[in-house]
């Protein structure tokens, strides 16, 4: 039953999924795309004529019938990787993907040692603690006679 | 934490300082011609960076230092650039007129080569342009906008700079100095 549920629920995630790969719109593809001469910004965010430039060929793309995997490919052609707004899952822009979880997860296991290290250094017995020495005997008269003096 | 733990943490710690060190400092020696423009326009003259890149005009790639010998009008455009399409005749009137020791090169930079295509056609075109659809060469000549034009002697250095629209008079004198330089 939750083996049914389960490949429902991935059916119905799969489907818009494959419709937008088939027919993507300008909207959903202007976030996934890089304004050429503009930095940091998408195509969404960008008004100018290079950005334009780019919205109307994928217009004419979509229009044509590309999907969505074929406007991008063309789009790399043209002016490469940095034209998409995420990196290729492939080749050496892998590292983009990956890098950043080693990251996480190296220093949650480095955070993770030290504080195991200092909270295994409190609990650990401290070394007894040296026996008083005994004062020297004419030292002890001599107190004795300084605190005899300021009683009387 | 242990004595050894805390020295190999410092030891890490003054590594990775002195790799960004270095690595700044080889960006700033190796800064891929960023000055180009800026050293042009202070008087200066700087070696032009070369690059092999694809034709758009004919199939086939064109290498700028297969051009030494010659005078090279360096002119950076693209077809979405409005100011590009003014100065496109111009270029046009230069590249007709010089006498075979003069070339004018197209480096059509950010664009779609197919809309690059067909500005070519629409203003008559006929000079040698190269697609820089990567842009590999913006960095090395430090354009800050699109159009740029360097003028580069027979020697491959570039001696003069016109940031924006090229002008007839500004091609002429661009010409001339890199001439007889």
């Amino acid at each position: 039953m939750k083996l049914l549920a389960v490949l429902a629920a991935a059916l119905l995630l799969a489907a818009p999924a494959a419709a937008s790969e088939q027919h993507p719109t300008l909207l959903e593809l202007e976030n996934q795309i890089m304004c050429p001469v503009c930095a940091g910004e998408t195509l969404a965010q960008s008004d100018s004529p290079a950005a334009a430039q780019v919205k109307r060929y994928i217009q004419r793309r979509i229009a044509a019938g590309d999907t969505r995997s074929q406007i991008k490919r063309e789009l790399v052609a043209q002016y490469g990787t940095r034209i998409l707004a995420a990196p290729p899952r492939h080749g050496f822009d892998l590292l983009a993907w990956v890098l950043p979880l080693v990251l996480i997860l190296g220093g949650a296991a480095g955070m993770g040692l030290l504080a195991w290290r200092w909270t295994r250094g409190r609990d650990e017995p401290r070394p007894p603690e040296s026996p008083e020495r005994p004062l020297d005997p004419e030292l002890e008269a001599r107190v004795d006679e300084e605190l005899w003096r300021l009683d009387g | 934490m242990s004595a050894r733990l805390k020295l190999g943490a410092q030891g890490l710690a003054v590594l990775l300082v002195a790799g960004l060190l270095a690595l700044l400092i080889w960006k700033v020696t190796h800064g891929n011609g960023g000055g180009v423009a800026a050293k042009v326009d202070k008087g200066k003259t700087a070696a032009a960076p070369n690059f092999t890149l694809s034709r758009l005009d004919r199939p086939g790639h064109l290498q700028l230092d297969s051009l030494r010998g010659k005078a090279v009008v360096l002119n950076f455009w693209a077809s979405w650039c409005y100011p590009c399409n003014k100065e496109a005749p111009a270029l046009e009137r230069a590249w007709r007129g010089g006498d075979g020791r003069v070339v004018v090169l197209g480096v059509d930079v950010n664009d779609l080569s197919g809309d690059a295509r067909k500005f070519m056609r629409e203003h008559g075109v006929t000079y040698p342009i190269v697609h820089d659809g990567h842009n590999v060469t913006s960095g090395k000549y430090g354009l800050t906008g699109l159009p740029e034009t360097f003028f580069v002697d027979p020697g491959g250095r570039v001696v003069a700079h016109v940031a924006g629209q090229v002008t007839a008079s500004q091609l002429r004198s661009g010409i001339d100095k890199a001439r007889q330089a």
